[in-house]
């Protein structure tokens, strides 16, 4: 490799890595952005919801090449009940024009925003592994790779290596995260007929439907989703990683069993797996976030554990904060000061942003999650289930009954009175606290 | 249905000779209590065998997605990614 030396290293080219990468080099600096998979977004999986604001401020319409699978028109929330369900949700012709979200996968998307940084100008290397950080005094200077005569030299270097960052773990900015802050998401993308998706979801042209669903999810508190791709469906678990070492449970056996939920079979069947995957998601919240710079570095994306996982929000939060940490080098560039000090608008930028002021307003639930009895994500959803059950049920007992029956079963399943009155406090301060 | 195996089957994997997941002391696996790393591994990489007292590695199977490094409850696996272009590769992702 050359022994040239960069105005930036990037190391990772997923959204963070790719939106830092895209921002420089069209600014004219000289970067390198740095991969390990045989091509960016080749390790990459997610949910598959990619929202519009934050990328449009980055390529304006990028809409029009991007490889987009369907507008999100609809967000439906299911409260799952053993064999039952309690739904909600809002459809919305306003989501359209302009479009909020589209759903993706992220093998097409990656490689996408990874060539317009490259049409950009960044010099993009793949199949390799950035296994250290160069250092000299406090500052890092490069990075050291799998490649024969593999170190690089730069003023910065971009930490986007994603959840796991191993990168992040050699800086000390954070140790290893603890099971609970983690959460491990096993998807598989599922094929369909086209006409099948949308007759079932009620769509028409590129109308996509998202659904979350929460409950008895095989014993565990857990979010289930499924997501409406042009011939295919997204279709996963998340589960705490504290959760599976709890529960024993394996996730290759736990999305097999929400599968079984007659009203997921139902949505599902006559489909075919295409592809099975799994994946970390970084859920510590705001306590859990790093430093975000330092002496000639600064970390995004998952890498830096920026995302919302109340919302669902990451690809979103990695752009952002990607394209804050370029806007930063830039300046830095144009002063010649890499050091902590001028970089210092990066983290300036993401504290003024949605990223920070969303995960400060979070910032309890993470703590909130970890009190409440793990039983009550299956019992509560089971209780609101038998509640509508027994409303909707005509059998000769009467209305005051029955709604006696269904808030001494919500009651109950809080654990009493008082639980349930603290359980709403608790929540109602994670959320606006 | 589907196994394990055959959900592993989906994956397209250009496997290296050498394992980037490594048991760091195959003793601590035996005073493991739990041994839960064969429940928790989404693609059944870990497997621990009573007579041979240890516990195996099928790194050829492993999504690399880093929940061993993190769940295991005495921090027993080194764990690294697999050389540039090896491992896994996603066709939907």
């Amino acid at each position: 490799m050359a022994t040239e030396r960069f105005d930036a290293i990037i190391v990772g080219g997923g959204p963070a890595g790719s939106a830092a990468a895209y921002t420089m080099a069209k600014a004219g600096l000289n970067v390198v952005l740095i991969e390990r998979g045989e091509f960016p977004g080749a390790k990459n999986i997610f949910g598959g919801v990619l929202y519009r604001k934050q990328l449009e401020d980055i390529i304006p319409e990028f809409w029009k090449e991007a490889p987009l699978e369907r507008r999100v028109v609809e967000q439906r929330m299911w409260l799952m009940g053993k064999d039952s369900v309690v739904t909600m949700g809002h459809r919305n012709e306003a989501f359209k024009e302009p479009a909020n979200a589209w759903t993706g996968l992220r093998v097409k998307f990656d490689q996408w925003f990874a060539s317009k940084a490259e049409q950009a100008g960044s010099l993009n290397i793949y199949e390799t592994v950035v296994t250290d950080l160069l250092r000299e005094g406090d500052r890092v200077v490069g990075v050291r790779t799998d490649r024969e005569e593999g170190d690089l030299y730069a003023n910065v270097v971009v930490v986007a290596d994603g959840v796991n960052s191993l990168l992040g773990k050699q800086l000390g900015v954070h140790h290893e995260w603890q099971p609970d802050q983690v959460s491990l998401a096993v998807k598989e993308v599922i094929a369909m007929p086209k006409e099948k998706i949308m007759d079932r979801f009620n769509l028409e042209g590129d109308e996509g439907v998202t659904t979350e669903f929460i409950g008895q999810l095989g014993g565990m508190a857990g979010l289930g989703f499924m997501y409406t791709n042009q011939e295919t469906i997204s279709f996963g678990v998340g589960v705490m990683v504290s959760d599976l070492k709890r529960t024993k449970i394996r996730p290759y056996d736990l999305i097999e069993n929400v599968k079984q939920h007659p009203m997921i079979r139902k949505m599902l069947q006559g489909g075919e797996s295409k592809e099975y995957a799994a994946h970390l998601i970084p859920e510590g919240g705001f306590h859990a976030i790093p430093p975000l710079s330092g002496n000639g570095w600064v970390i995004c994306g998952d890498a830096a554990q920026l995302v919302n996982f109340v919302h669902r929000e990451g690809t979103n939060l990695a752009m952002t904060s990607g394209k804050y940490a370029a806007d930063a080098i830039i300046e830095a560039h144009a002063k010649g000061d890499f050091s902590k000090d001028g970089l210092a608008g990066y983290d300036r930028r993401v504290r003024e942003s949605f990223i920070h002021k969303d995960l400060k307003k979070y910032q309890g639930l993470h703590g909130l999650l970890n009190d409440i009895d793990p039983k009550l994500f299956d019992r509560l959803p089971a209780a609101l289930n038998d509640a509508a059950y027994q409303m909707l049920l005509i059998d000769g007992l009467s209305k005051a009954e029955k709604q006696k029956a269904a808030i001494r079963g919500l009651r109950e399943a809080a654990g009493g009175t008082a639980n349930l009155v603290k359980l709403g406090i608790k929540g109602w301060r994670a959320i606006n606290g | 249905m589907s196994n394990i195996a055959e959900k592993l089957y989906t994956i397209r994997y250009k496997v290296d000779e050498n394992s980037h997941l490594i048991i760091k002391d195959q003793d601590v696996c035996l005073h493991c209590e739990t041994k839960e790393c064969q429940f928790f591994c989404p693609a059944e990489v870990y497997q621990w065998h009573d007579e041979e007292k240890m516990t195996s590695v099928a790194f050829e199977n492993c999504v690399e997605c880093g929940t061993c490094r993190i769940g295991c409850p005495h921090y027993n696996i080194e764990w690294v990614y697999p050389k540039g272009g090896y491992g896994i590769t996603y066709k939907f992702g």
